[in-house]
């Protein structure tokens, strides 16, 4: 007797079927993306403006008809049912298909755009060009694939926000948490920067002109927010651009460190962050495909630590190889900045070895490690390079890798494009550097924990399955532990999921926060000694 | 070095495992004919509802028992040799043991329905149900109408499944209000309402007469007792109980009752074997609870307790205060301490109910009517920190405290509504008081002072 193999289904065998809304739902969302694929192979339509709108409002529009036939005739709660059923999210052919498309369209907008119609000196033609006037009415300018990609971005948070407002609707946690996305994204990822772009050369930034910058994208996720010709541009631009310098390095060096202190590292990842924004509204149906093994971890823990340093030398290199060596002209020059860096580093590194080494136990041989390598390429740097060399590369080749390598293929082609394979949060577990710095201070100096409620853990295994970060939750609450760890982005899934009450995110004392001893309730207390008994 | 073998891998065996290799390096062997590993029966009905796979119901990857030294057989205990300490797995293979730890769980009850055997029939409580059920009942088109028989956790859990699925389920009901022999009236009279709102067609006060074969030996329809109708239905899950799984123990010479007779040590009355989970009977019942608990938490405070037993500290089982969970379609229900239904309510219990108005959330709080003393709470759609109700249940509180400090006992994600204010009027009004409910304090909550 063997459960029912349902891995050859389609679109997922009964229960899971497609409603008549649902289907017509579907039939609008697919017109308003073929509207824009005509585009795509340079059919012209005649009002630009007017068939862009159709298209997205019938994408918009059909999720949302989609969604509400889905969940509002349903009683308020979990709905789970048929998860794993339906094969667009349990890896199966669908999901497959969407993986393959998503990635082809990843690899078409970083290393193809002129395939989606981009014209450099020209008039843009095809989907690029349909975007054109959306783009002019806010910028000013023509679309770029970067404008298309930024609108279909947003649109697809919006849509999907609202679907996972209805999803979740018995959960304010969750509500308050989509509102915040959606909002940091429409507003400073999308418009905010696009309206900025029409101040540019007028006086008020004298004459200047502002990089891009989306006010919430901090480094080293920005990873670029140093190079140069960003630099320059935010020099050009008078107080406002000073200001915005400024306020680029204090959101890492200042409240960044003060928020997740307060709130743990959610406050950014799951609340701000426009890639946690994506993968927590349309990557919500993929999140239960993290791999949950210990195998997995271990990769992790390496990979995105490895991404940290890389980053970390990189933006060193690129800031070295832009800054003088004449101290009467600028007072940062290469060998202070050199210096200031291993300063920083290493009273970091010296405070977390005497005050927090306990917590890390065998981790805290690999962080040194870590800290010994970029030690090594600084002092390196300064001896081994020239005028604009690093070592015996160009900084320009490291930050072209680093932008190759993490900033397209990592984050985009694999973070979102394997959705369906690996889940929604590969980039945000595996690669983002941003994560991991935020996680270290989440796991060493927070307030933030995942309590778990005393005894009432069943085992069931929602949480860690539905846990998108890959987390073994279940490991901690069966042992009446506290979860503490450094990749969790706060969520709030698993707590939802539990059937019996037991997890709940929260911001408290430090004092008995990693509590490593199991404090399994309903036992007799003598018991307990002895079961921690080590 | 001593061989200790394990009959059943559930919570309890494999918890009295780990915890026996935490303070040993014994030999330990854990036989069942269940599954391969271990899998958390309280989540299998999450497999047929399609939100885990069943690898995911199991809680430590598959590495975990080579590692950790714990052997796994699979293969069903057919004799059990005391004299000789011997059992023999499937009629073949033989193995010696020196200490024996039976923890072998439960069956469902049939209480001899005419037809309770035909194909279509079933309890849901092992893996083995699980895949009957995807062949009995794959889909509304296989089974147009399901009759379920029983009102319990495990009775509203199969009617959740199948309604997962959109199978029509019809739901027989002995009592006059759902699982009322538990909850008080007004819970019960809640879930009730919410059973409705999943489009269930509830019975209460019914009971099965009989269960009519279609003539190929599989299930046509059932008969209802009080009034003779036929239901017309192609699945009929009997969900009326549990009892210990113990059979095979007959001529073992292990005294045996309804389940294994154990005493507060959890040793039968053969030396060197223990019985420890829902297959465990306590001679004499501790406190309030019953001789035979077939609860989760029971039955891992027990594989913690026979743990220290084997390995030479011998203890008493003690369960601390009383605690249980469970979820009734959307309404979670946690309870602390006792609250008991009009059934078992003693003489000096009086009780505090207050339900909201317009959504489904209610608790009770059960308190001594003489010395004011609290006795516990159940809680409905609300969460509950464990943490604070065993410890005002230690520190013997009284009903006035617990309800001025409720707020503290909150464990609601965060901007979750609260509604501690309205219930402290409703019980100020209820009962003449007039307390005021204090903030939460998180001075209070984690103890730092």
């Amino acid at each position: 007797m063997s459960t029912y193999d349902r891995s050859m289904a389609l679109t997922g065998q009964p229960p899971v079927t497609l409603s008549r809304n649902q289907k017509l739902a579907t039939l609008v969302g697919m017109f308003g993306l073929a509207i824009v694929l005509l585009a795509a192979f340079n059919v012209t339509f005649p009002s630009k403006a007017l068939w862009l709108s159709i298209a997205l409002a019938s994408i918009l529009g059909g999720t949302i008809w989609f969604s509400s036939d889905a969940y509002l005739h349903k009683q308020p709660g979990i709905k789970n049912d048929g998860v794993w059923f339906k094969s667009i999210s349990s890896q199966g052919f669908w999901g497959w298909i969407a993986g393959i498309a998503l990635t082809g369209f990843y690899i078409i907008l970083y290393f193809y755009p002129e395939y989606l119609g981009l014209v450099s000196g020209g008039d843009n033609k095809g989907v690029i060009g349909l975007f054109d006037p959306l783009s002019k009415a806010l910028s000013g300018n023509p679309a770029s694939q970067w404008f298309v990609y930024g609108t279909l971005y947003t649109i697809a948070i919006l849509a999907f926000g609202i679907k996972f407002l209805w999803k979740y609707r018995h959960n304010q946690y969750e509500r308050i948490r989509t509102f915040s996305v959606m909002f940091f994204q429409t507003a400073f990822a999308f418009i905010i920067p696009e309206l900025m772009a029409r101040l540019n050369g007028s006086s008020l930034l004298n004459g200047g002109s502002l990089p891009y910058y989306d006010l919430k994208n901090m480094w080293p996720l920005n990873y670029y927010n140093f190079e140069g010709y960003r630099i320059k541009g935010f020099l050009s631009s008078g107080d406002i651009g000073f200001a915005m310098l400024i306020f680029g390095v204090a959101t890492i060096f200042i409240i960044s460190p003060i928020l997740t202190y307060r709130f743990g590292k959610r406050w950014y990842c799951s609340w701000v962050c426009g890639c946690g924004g994506l993968a927590e509204t349309a990557g919500d149906p993929f999140r239960q495909l993290s791999d949950k093994s210990m195998k997995a971890w271990r990769i992790e823990r390496w990979v995105v630590h490895s991404v940290v340093v890389f980053v970390t030398l990189m933006t060193t290199a690129v800031i070295y190889s832009y800054l003088g060596t004449d101290t009467s002209k600028y007072w940062l020059t290469k060998s202070t900045f050199l210096i200031g860096v291993a300063v920083l580093l290493t009273l970091v590194f010296g405070w977390v070895m005497l005050f927090k080494r306990k917590q890390l136990q065998k981790d805290a041989q690999y962080g040194a490690i870590g800290y010994f390598v970029v030690i090594m390429a600084l002092i390196g740097m300064h001896f081994l390079s020239g005028d604009g060399n690093v070592f015996l590369f160009k900084s320009e080749t490291l930050r072209k890798s680093y932008s190759f390598l993490i900033g397209s293929i990592f984050s985009g082609v694999i973070g979102t494009g394997f959705y369906p394979i690996f889940g929604n949060r590969v980039w945000c577990r595996f690669g983002c550097p941003m994560a991991a710095i935020l996680g270290f201070q989440q796991r060493l100096f927070s307030r933030f924990r995942i309590t778990t409620n005393g005894g009432q853990c069943i085992s069931c295994g929602n949480c860690s399955t539905y846990c998108e970060m890959g987390i073994d939750v279940r490991a901690y609450a069966q042992k009446g532990e506290n979860i503490v760890r450094s990749s969790c982005v706060g969520c709030g899934i698993c707590s939802a999921v539990c059937p019996r009450g037991v997890l709940k995110l929260e911001n408290g004392p430090l004092k008995g926060r990693i509590d490593s001893n199991q404090v399994l309730l309903g036992n007799d207390v003598d018991l307990m000694q002895l079961v921690n008994k080590k | 070095m001593e061989h200790i073998v394990i009959i059943g891998n559930g919570i309890a065996g494999v918890t009295a495992a780990r915890h026996i290799r935490k303070h040993s390096d014994k030999r330990i062997i854990i036989i069942s004919a269940e599954t391969d590993h271990f899998f958390s029966r309280t989540a299998l009905m999450y497999v047929y509802m399609g939100h885990m796979k069943f690898e995911h119901i199991k809680p430590y990857e598959d590495w975990f028992w080579q590692k950790n030294g714990i052997e796994l057989v699979r293969g069903y205990v057919t004799e059990v040799d005391t004299e000789n300490k011997k059992l023999l797995v499937d009629n073949t293979k033989s193995f010696h043991y020196d200490k024996l730890v039976i923890a072998t769980g439960s069956k469902s009850n049939k209480f001899g329905w005419p037809g309770q055997d035909l194909h279509g029939v079933q309890g849901l409580y092992s893996k083995q149900d699980l895949d009957l059920l995807e062949v009995n009942a794959p889909n509304k088109e296989k089974c147009k109408r399901a009759v379920i028989v029983g009102g319990g956790l495990i009775g509203i859990e199969l009617a959740e499944m199948l309604r997962s699925r959109d199978i029509p389920v019809t739901f027989l009901v002995r009592e006059s209000s759902f699982w009322n022999g538990v909850l008080p009236e007004g819970e019960s009279q809640m879930i009730n309402e919410h059973i409705g709102e999943h489009h269930i067609d509830l019975r209460l006060g019914t009971n099965l007469k009989e269960i009519v074969s279609d003539g190929n030996n599989r299930v046509k329809a059932v008969i209802i007792q009080e009034t003779g109708e036929e239901l017309p239905c192609d699945f009929v899950g009997l969900t009326a109980g549990v009892s210990p799984n113990v059979d095979f123990l007959k001529d073992s010479g292990i005294e045996l009752g309804r389940g294994v007779k154990v005493n507060r040590f959890l040793e039968t009355n053969i030396k060197d074997v223990y019985a420890i989970g829902d297959c465990a009977e306590q001679r004499e019942a501790i406190g309030n609870r019953r001789p035979i608990e077939a609860v989760w938490y029971t039955g891992r405070m027990m594989g913690e307790t026979v743990a220290q037993t084997i390995c030479g500290n011998r203890i008493e089982y003690k369960p601390g205060h009383w605690f249980n969970s469970a979820k009734f379609f959307d309404i979670e229900y946690q309870t602390y301490g006792w609250v008991f239904g009009a059934r078992g309510k003693k003489e000096h219990e009086e009780q505090f109910h207050w339900r909201h108005d317009t959504e489904k959330i209610c608790i009770t709080v059960a308190f001594h009517g003489e010395n004011k003393l609290f006795l516990g709470i159940n809680t409905f759609g609300i969460r509950m920190r464990h943490e604070i109700f065993d410890r005002w249940l230690t520190e013997e509180r009284d009903v006035d405290y617990v309800m001025e400090h409720l707020v503290d006992a909150n464990f609601d994600p965060e901007f979750y509504k609260q509604y501690e204010v309205g219930i402290v009027s409703k019980y100020n009004s209820d009962f003449g008081k007039s307390i005021t409910a204090k903030k939460k304090n998180s001075k209070r909550i984690f103890q730092l002072n």
